[in-house]
C-alpha cells in the first residue's frame, strides 16, 4: 500500500526527512510515531500528495507520489486533530459535501449516509449542526466522513487529541472495523498505549526511522515494559530542536 | 513609570520587527501624495480641444490662437461644418469645441458684439465647468483688451483674482486632504489592530492577570504610533513644500500641534474600536468603512461639504477629519493663525477627550 | 487558609436555544503548597475554571476565593500575587527570549535578579537560545519559558492551563520534574492536563468531566474509590478478545488498555474462570492477570457511572 525508499525532504540546508524506506501492507494499522520536530508531519505530507519529496522514491496505493499526487489524493482518506468537519454545516450536508468531491454517485451518498448515521447512533442528529455536537461524538463522525468515499487508504494525524478516554477506545473501535474491511490505516498519535494497537509502529528522530517493528517486538529490542519507555529511550536521543 | 516604559518598548519593538507593515506605514503616505498631487488634479492643461471657425477672419483667428498658445487648450482639430461636432465628441479625444459664427469679425467691429459658442462634453460635469469658465477667461481677457483699443465708455470690467492660490492648483486642496485621510488612515486602522491582536494570540490574557492598569496599556499602545506619526507629517509637508510647490503660509508650529491634536484624535478613535472589537479582521473592516470611508466623503476635501443635502452636512460635523481639513486649510493655505481656528481646535480637542474617555472605559478588564 | 476555595462554580455560554454549560457547579479546595491537578478531556470546562479563578471570567453563579481574596471583588489583589501560564502558551512570537522575560518581571514590578533563584533551573535550559525569538522555540521550550515568565514575581499561586498539550513527551516528563522542585519552594499549583497519566505526579486530583467534578481525592484515594475488580488480559486475538469479553456475564466493562485489555467485573471471579472462558472461545496464548486501576480506569468508570 505504500513503499518508500530513502525518501528524503530538505528545506535549504535543513534536512527534515533523512532518506527514510519502509512499507505498509494492505490493511494494516501502521502507527507512525515521533516528537514534535522529528519529520512526522513532513513525511505524512509527501505521502499525501501534499508536498514534493526532495529526492528518493515512493508510492502510495500504487501512485508514485512525484507524478501522481492528484491520484494519490482521490484514493486517500485525512483526518488531522485540528480540522475535520465544517462547525457550520449538519451531519448530513457534512457527508454530501464530502461524498461530492470524491466524485461519488447520489445513490451512494444516500446509502453510505445512512449507513454511517446509523452505526454511530446519529440517527436523531442528522440534521444538527456539527457544533452543537460533543466533541467526542464530532472525531468518530470526522473519521467515518474520512472513509465515507471508501479508499484504499487513511492517514490519521493525532486525530484522539484532547479526546476523553471512552470516546477514544470508541475511536479505535472505529480503526479496528475500517481495519477489518481491508482499509489501511496510517496514524499518528501522542498517547503510547494507542501504539500497542498498531500492528506495527514505527518511531522517527531526527528525520530518520529510528525503529520499526511490532509493538511487542520493540519493547523486546530495547528491553521495556511499555511503548512509553521506548519511546523515552529513543526520544532523549534526538539532537534536533523543533521549529 | 518603569512598567510604562517597559510597555511602551514592547510596542515599537512589535512595529519595527514587523518590517512589512512598517515599510506601509511609512512608504503609503509618501506615495499618496505623489499620487494626489501629481496624477490626479480637476485641472486642465493642454486638453485637446476643436475648433469650428464659420467666419474665418482675421479676429477669430487671433482669438483661436490665444486659446491654443494659453497652457490649458491645444487646438487638436479644425471643423469644417456643423454636423462634424458630435462624431468628434464621441470620438471622445475631444472635450471641447469652440464655434465661430460667420462674420465673427466684422460683427465684432460694427455692432459691437459678437458671439462665440463654447460646446462641452458634460459627461465629466466638473471638467467642462472647468474648460468653459476657462476658456470664458480667455475670451474675457482679449474683448478687454479689444474694448481699450477702442475705448468704449461704459464698460464693465471684471477683474477676478483667486486668493491664496491665483494658480488654481489642485494640490492646494489636495494637500490637507491627503494629510488628514493618511492620518487618519494610520493611526486608526493600526491601533484598531494592535489590542485585538493580543486578544487574539492571548498575550492579552496574560496581560490582564497582572497588576498593569488598564490606563497604562492603552496609552503604551498609542505612544509609538504617534512617533510614527509625526515622522509622517514631517515627510507630508516636506514633500508638499519642495514637489508640490504647496506653500505653508502659515506658523508652522501651529500646523503641527494641530496635527497632533488630530493624531491623537485618529489614535483615540482606533483605540476604542480595538477595545470593543474581538478579532482582527473586525477591527479592520470597522475602521475601514465605518471610519475612512466616511472620512474621506465627508470631511469635505474631495467634495464640498456645502453641497451635499441637510442631513449629510449634518452628520458630517461627528467626522474629525472635516475639522481638521478646515485648520489645516487655515493655517497652511490661507496663513492664518490660532485665533481664527480656535472654535475648530476647540471641537477636535473635545472629540479627542471624548474617545479617549471612551476607549478606557469600554477596555475590558476581564475576557468576557 | 485554603490556597484556592471554590463553591459551586456555574458557568454558563451562548444564547437561549445554544446553551452550553460549562461548569456545573463545580467545589474544590487546595491547601497551601499543594500540587493540584484538573484531569479531564477538551470540553471539560478546565479553561472556563482557571479564568474563572484568575478573575478573567465572572461566574454565572456560585463563588471562589484565592489566598483568601474573592476573584470577583479582590481581582487586582489576586492579578499581582498570581502566575498563569494559559493554554497556547501566551508569549511575545516577536521578541526574544530574554526580551519577553524581561518584560515580565517590570510588568509584575520586580526584576530578574530578585527572583531569578526561583527560575534558575528552568531558565538556565534556555538561556544559551535568549537572544531568539520565541516564534522560532520548539514548543518545550517555549513551555520553559512560559513558566518562566510565570514564575518571575514569585506567585503565591501558580495556574498552569494545559502545559503539557502539544508538548513531545521528553519535555513533558521533564516539565513535571520542574513542578515538582517547584513546590519544594511553597507555591501552590494548579495545573489541568487532559492526560491522566499525569494524575499520579499530583498531591490531589480533581476528575472533571463536562463541566462536573466526578471525584476529588489524592490519585491514590481515587484508586480505593474503585472498588471493583479489575483484570489486565491478553490472548493472540485482541479484537476478537474484545468482542467475546462482551458477551461473558460477569463482565461490567471491557476496553482496550495498550497491551492489554482492562476487565471490570461485577462480583469478585476466579482469573482461571476468566481464562478458561477465553479459551472456550478460541484464544491462544491466553495471560489474566488482576491489576490495580490507574487512573484512567476510574475515570472511565465514573464517566459511565454519571
Amino acid at each position: 500500500m505504500i513503499i518508500t525508499e530513502n525518501l528524503t525532504k530538505r528545506f535549504g540546508h535543513f534536512t527534515a526527512v533523512d532518506a527514510i524506506s519502509f512499507q505498509v501492507k494492505k490493511g494494516e494499522i501502521f502507527g507512525f510515531l515521533g516528537a514534535n520536530g522529528a519529520g512526522k508531519t513532513t513525511a505524512m505530507r509527501m505521502l499525501c500528495g501534499l508536498s514534493l519529496p526532495t529526492s528518493g522514491k515512493a508510492s502510495v496505493a500504487g501512485f508514485d507520489v512525484f507524478k501522481q499526487t492528484e491520484d494519490i489524493k482521490r484514493n486517500i482518506g485525512y483526518m488531522s486533530q485540528k480540522f475535520s468537519l465544517y462547525e457550520d454545516l449538519t451531519v448530513i450536508e457534512n457527508m454530501r459535501f464530502y461524498g461530492g468531491i470524491y466524485g461519488k454517485s447520489d445513490a451512494f451518498i444516500r446509502e453510505k449516509t445512512a449507513y454511517v448515521l446509523k452505526e454511530l447512533q446519529l440517527e436523531n442528529e442528522a440534521k444538527k449542526l456539527v457544533k452543537s455536537l460533543p466533541l467526542g461524538w464530532k472525531q468518530k463522525l470526522a473519521f467515518s466522513v474520512a472513509i465515507f468515499h471508501e479508499p484504499s487508504i487513511v492517514f490519521l494525524d493525532e486525530p484522539t487529541g484532547g479526546v476523553d478516554p471512552v470516546t477514544r477506545r470508541e475511536f479505535w473501535n472505529l480503526i479496528y472495523q475500517a481495519a477489518e474491511q481491508g482499509i489501511t490505516i496510517f496514524v499518528t498519535t501522542h498517547y503510547m498505549d494507542e501504539a500497542e494497537y498498531c500492528n506495527r509502529v514505527s518511531i522517527m528522530v531526527d528525520g530518520k526511522i529510528e525503529a520499526l517493528d511490532s509493538p511487542t517486538g520493540l519493547k523486546q529490542s530495547f528491553a521495556a515494559k511499555s511503548m512509553d519507555e521506548v519511546f523515552l529511550k529513543l526520544a532523549r536521543k534526538a539532537t534536533r530542536t523543533a521549529n | 513609570m518603569k512598567q510604562f516604559i517597559s510597555f511602551v518598548k514592547k510596542e515599537f519593538y512589535h512595529i519595527i520587527r514587523d518590517k512589512r507593515t512598517l515599510f506601509i506605514l511609512l512608504v503609503m503616505p509618501i506615495v499618496q501624495i505623489i499620487i494626489f498631487g501629481f496624477a490626479l488634479t480637476n485641472e486642465v492643461k493642454n486638453s485637446a480641444i476643436a475648433v469650428l471657425d464659420q467666419s474665418k477672419d482675421a479676429a477669430s483667428a487671433e482669438l483661436s490662437q490665444e486659446i491654443d498658445e494659453s497652457n490649458y487648450f491645444t487646438i487638436q482639430k479644425s471643423l469644417n461644418n456643423a454636423s462634424e461636432i458630435e462624431p468628434e465628441f464621441k470620438k471622445g479625444k475631444i472635450k471641447m469645441v469652440v464655434v465661430f459664427p460667420q462674420n465673427f469679425g466684422s460683427d465684432l467691429k460694427h455692432f459691437n458684439k459678437a458671439q462665440i459658442q463654447l460646446i462641452a462634453d458634460a459627461s465629466d460635469p466638473n471638467v467642462a465647468n472647468t474648460m468653459v469658465s476657462y476658456a470664458s477667461r480667455i475670451i474675457m481677457d482679449y474683448q478687454n483688451r479689444v474694448n481699450q483699443e477702442l475705448k468704449l465708455p461704459y464698460t464693465i470690467k471684471t477683474e477676478y483674482r483667486m486668493l491664496y492660490n491665483p494658480q488654481l492648483k489642485g494640490a492646494y486642496s489636495f494637500v490637507p486632504g491627503v494629510m488628514s485621510m493618511v492620518l487618519m488612515l494610520i493611526c486608526t486602522m493600526m491601533t484598531a489592530i494592535t489590542i485585538v491582536k493580543e486578544k487574539e494570540l492571548g498575550t492579552m490574557e496574560v496581560m490582564l492577570v497582572s497588576p498593569v492598569q488598564p490606563l497604562k496599556i492603552v496609552i503604551a499602545k498609542a505612544v509609538p504610533y504617534l512617533m510614527l506619526s509625526i515622522i509622517n507629517i514631517c515627510t507630508i509637508l516636506l514633500l508638499s513644500v519642495f514637489v508640490l510647490d504647496v506653500p505653508i503660509n502659515g506658523s508652522l508650529v501651529l500646523l503641527i500641534l494641530e496635527s497632533i491634536l488630530f493624531i491623537l484624535t485618529s489614535l483615540a478613535l482606533g483605540l476604542l474600536i480595538s477595545s470593543a472589537t474581538d478579532s482582527q479582521q473586525t477591527a479592520m473592516f470597522i475602521s475601514l468603512t465605518g471610519m475612512f470611508l466616511p472620512t474621506i466623503m465627508l470631511s469635505g476635501f474631495m467634495f464640498p461639504i456645502e453641497n451635499m443635502p441637510l442631513p449629510l452636512q449634518i452628520i458630517s460635523n461627528a467626522v474629525p477629519a472635516k475639522w481638521f481639513y478646515i485648520i489645516v486649510k487655515s493655517v497652511m493655505i490661507k496663513g492664518v493663525g490660532f485665533a481664527s481656528v480656535w472654535k475648530e481646535t476647540l471641537i477636535l480637542t473635545g472629540m479627542m477627550l471624548f474617545l479617549l474617555f471612551l476607549s478606557i472605559k469600554k477596555f475590558k478588564i476581564r475576557l468576557a | 487558609m485554603k490556597a484556592v476555595v471554590a463553591e459551586n462554580l456555574v458557568k454558563t455560554y451562548g444564547k437561549k436555544k445554544d446553551l452550553t454549560e460549562a461548569l456545573k457547579e463545580v467545589s474544590f479546595e487546595v491547601d497551601k503548597g499543594e500540587l493540584f491537578g484538573i484531569i479531564g478531556p477538551d470540553g471539560a470546562g478546565k479553561t472556563s475554571l482557571f479564568r474563572i479563578l484568575t478573575t478573567l471570567l465572572l461566574a454565572d453563579k456560585g463563588s471562589a476565593t484565592v489566598d483568601g481574596f474573592d476573584v470577583v471583588k479582590g481581582y487586582k489583589s489576586i492579578r499581582k500575587r498570581v502566575g498563569y501560564m494559559p493554554g497556547r502558551f501566551s508569549l511575545y512570537q516577536d521578541l526574544t527570549v530574554a526580551e519577553n522575560l524581561e518584560f515580565f518581571a517590570t510588568i509584575f514590578e520586580t526584576s530578574i535578579e530578585e527572583n531569578y533563584d526561583l527560575i534558575k533551573d528552568i531558565y538556565s535550559q534556555i538561556e544559551p537560545f535568549k537572544d531568539r525569538k520565541a516564534g522560532k522555540l520548539s514548543g518545550g521550550m517555549k513551555q520553559k519559558l512560559a513558566l518562566s515568565c510565570a514564575l518571575i514575581h514569585r506567585p503565591s499561586v501558580l495556574f498552569l492551563d494545559e502545559p503539557t498539550t502539544g508538548v513531545d513527551a521528553v519535555s513533558r516528563k521533564e516539565f513535571w520534574d520542574m513542578l515538582k522542585n517547584l513546590k519544594k519552594q511553597g507555591i501552590t499549583i494548579l495545573v489541568s492536563t487532559p492526560y491522566m497519566d499525569e494524575a499520579e505526579l499530583c498531591d490531589k486530583v480533581a476528575l472533571i468531566q463536562t463541566g462536573k467534578i466526578l471525584s476529588i481525592d489524592t490519585p491514590a484515594g481515587i484508586v480505593d474509590q474503585f472498588g471493583k475488580q479489575l483484570l489486565a488480559v491478553r490472548s493472540d486475538k485482541m479484537f476478537a478478545l474484545l468482542k467475546d469479553l462482551k458477551h461473558f456475564e460477569g463482565t461490567e466493562d471491557i476496553y482496550a488498555f495498550g497491551e492489554y485489555h482492562h476487565l471490570v467485573l461485577k462480583d469478585a471471579f476466579g482469573e482461571n474462570t476468566i481464562k478458561d472462558f477465553i479459551q472456550s472461545k478460541g484464544h491462544q496464548k491466553v495471560e489474566v492477570v488482576t491489576v490495580k486501576p490507574a487512573i484512567e480506569d476510574c475515570f472511565i468508570s465514573l464517566m459511565k457511572a454519571s
